[in-house]
């Protein structure tokens, strides 16, 4: 659109050649970082895919075995990995994402003073760290009587001994599920908050004369599509954050791998094969298989609530 | 001609009950879901809170204690008497990540800033397609190219200085959306009004484009500065000199080292971690929130 509009037809002057220089100039100091750290990143991992790299010795290409390795080799990642997180990205993303709605919704219904209150409380989790989140939830489940859940469990007489929540894995997945939705309400819930306070109300009102009956009625036909967009920041929020939040596991464990791989998830697996045995150019070929992964489930988010189709391509 | 006027119908309209004034029955049905929902949220940071000041033998306690009974700083005292030990103080560490997020989240405000204007207001050939880039990379996952960036740090002789923490995050491609999205709302007239009374670009910047975007600008600030004080990557993955590492990273090496015996400690490490996000994210609240109104993705 905008080449349309400044046909290089004249001459450039001197001028609009500065004002080009200076534009440039200004948008250096993010660019060089962004290029260095984000774009040749994600270049430099699909070219070690192709290679058999150590850290020590030179790259050698290999060509697609690092791929043809994770497929048919790699039982711990089609038998643990790929499940463990394709289920965690369901329910983490697009559970987290509906539950983000509702509560969104749910809180633009009451004045703003327990709004301001209820919101920070159910932020709140996204803000603390790994640490934090680490420390908290082994308390939690701690695998002895002295574990909260442990002891509300013998007290009500539903075992009658300690369960190892955070060392077997019958419970650790669940687990970590819980503890990501808990933490998972981050910007992209309080920009739905934000969305629907915008609404226009003449819609609704207009809806109603329209024929409009009921609430539900009033969320699917006029609330979420006049706050496309930030439907749409808070999908790619909430994918990005479904597959970043691998730490957790690994936080909850104490140690990477999780217990009998219960929940080893694609991040975690990188992590295991590039720092721990130090085969970069096959964790390089998962992150490639990750990224490629994220985009696709970005695509979809675009497809439903992008405006424009271009901006995904 | 006489028509009856039949008024239109919109019996089950009541005004929308979005931001309302005033409590109303209809609400209660809301809370109900809501304030266990809240609860459920906040208790674990309750609890940390009190294990932070719990003693010793109340950490251990049978049955477990959510509150403490009495408050001591024992657990604290600990926790800096500790780090003696270990060769490097803890105020090194503190001082470390001061620094570190300090310098990150400047950085990060003044680059974004300046791209966001030029993205916005500028009229060039790529334009579009550079935002789009940076659209693009918003679902970036750091994570899938750890691998990659320790060659580049490494290669770049950054392993080992202060810039293997500051540099791979000064670009943050949600601040620069967020950023560019709320300068979009800064009319394109006040622009031209100051070309023609001869400001530069740099003045622009500084007298208009930081002003109006104040709230856009509390908001990255906030973003950004969560996402440098706790991060551990850079001290775990490209620093190896134990006295340029940081707070966070020493704080999360305690905990996942000492699990049991250092339950008290690590409360105390988190709470500290914890603490100026959510003072920072109190004071900036309604700016947030000013802000996410223009967030959205079009």
């Amino acid at each position: 659109m905008t080449e349309k509009r400044t046909p290089p037809r004249y001459r450039v002057s001197a001028r609009a050649r500065r004002d080009r220089l200076m534009s440039g100039l200004l948008l250096l100091p993010y660019a060089l970082p962004f290029t260095m750290f984000i774009l040749v990143p994600v270049v430099v991992a699909a070219l070690l895919s192709f290679t058999f790299f150590d850290v020590i010795n030179r790259p050698v290409f290999t060509g697609f075995l690092n791929y043809i390795t994770v497929f048919t080799q790699d039982t711990v990642f089609m038998k643990n990995v790929l499940p463990n997180t394709f289920l965690y990205a369901l329910v983490v993303g697009p559970g987290g994402y509906a539950l983000s709605f509702l509560v969104a919704w749910m809180l633009t219904q009451l004045q703003r003073l327990p709004r301001t209150i209820l919101a920070l409380c159910i932020y709140t989790p996204s803000m603390l760290g790994s640490v934090f989140i680490g420390v908290v939830w082994r308390a939690i489940f701690s695998g002895d009587q002295s574990g909260f859940v442990n002891y509300l469990l013998l007290e009500l007489g539903l075992t009658d001994q300690p369960i190892q929540f955070l060392l077997t894995r019958d419970y650790f997945m669940l687990i970590m599920v819980i503890v990501s939705l808990w933490s998972a309400m981050g910007i992209g819930f309080l920009a739905m908050i934000s969305g629907i306070l915008n609404v226009n109300e003449e819609l609704y009102e207009a809806a109603y004369v329209d024929g409009l009956r009921n609430r539900f009625q009033e969320i699917i036909y006029i609330t979420i599509p006049s706050m496309k967009p930030q439907m749409l920041f808070g999908a790619v929020m909430a994918i990005v954050n479904a597959f970043n939040m691998g730490w957790i596991g690994v936080t909850l464990a104490g140690a990477n791998p999780t217990p009998e791989y219960a929940g080893q998830l694609i991040t975690n697996h990188i992590d295991d094969y590039g720092f721990i045995r130090y085969e970069m150019g096959y964790a390089a070929a998962l992150s490639v298989i990750l990224l490629v992964v994220v985009y696709l489930f970005n695509r979809l988010a675009y497809r439903f609530f992008g405006e424009k189709e271009e901006a995904a391509a | 001609m006489r028509h009856p006027v039949r008024k239109p119908r919109r019996s089950a309209y009541s005004g929308s009950r979005i931001n309302p004034k005033h409590f109303s029955a209809g609400q209660i049905k809301f809370y109900l879901l809501l304030l266990p929902l809240a609860a459920f949220m906040v208790i674990p940071v309750i609890m940390i809170v009190n294990r932070a000041f719990m003693s010793l033998g109340e950490l251990h306690a049978f049955p477990p204690r959510i509150l403490a009974s009495r408050f001591t700083l024992d657990n604290f005292r600990a926790l800096f008497q500790m780090s003696s030990t270990t060769g490097v103080p803890m105020s090194r560490y503190l001082f470390n990540s001061v620094v570190v997020t300090a310098l990150t989240v400047l950085m990060n405000l003044l680059i974004s800033v300046s791209s966001a204007y030029v993205l916005s207001k500028k009229r060039f050939r790529l334009r579009e397609k550079l935002f789009s880039i940076n659209q693009l990379a918003l679902m970036f996952v750091p994570t899938a190219v750890a691998v990659p960036r320790y060659i580049i740090i490494v290669n770049s002789g950054m392993l080992n200085t202060i810039w293997a923490h500051v540099l791979p995050l000064v670009a943050m491609p949600v601040v620069l959306f967020l950023i560019k999205q709320f300068t979009d709302q800064i009319p394109d007239a006040l622009i031209e009004a100051a070309v023609i009374d001869g400001a530069g670009d740099l003045a622009i910047i500084r007298r208009i484009i930081i002003p109006l975007t104040r709230p856009a600008l509390a908001t990255a600030a906030v973003l950004s500065f969560q996402q440098v004080w706790g991060t551990v990557e850079a001290s775990n993955n490209f620093i190896t000199d134990d006295s340029l590492r940081t707070l966070a990273f020493y704080l999360n090496a305690i905990s996942t080292n000492n699990a049991v015996s250092a339950a008290g400690m690590t409360a105390a490490a988190s709470l500290i971690l914890f603490l100026p996000n959510l003072l920072i994210f109190i004071i900036m609240q309604s700016k947030v929130m000013n802000t996410m109104s223009h967030s959205g993705i079009k």
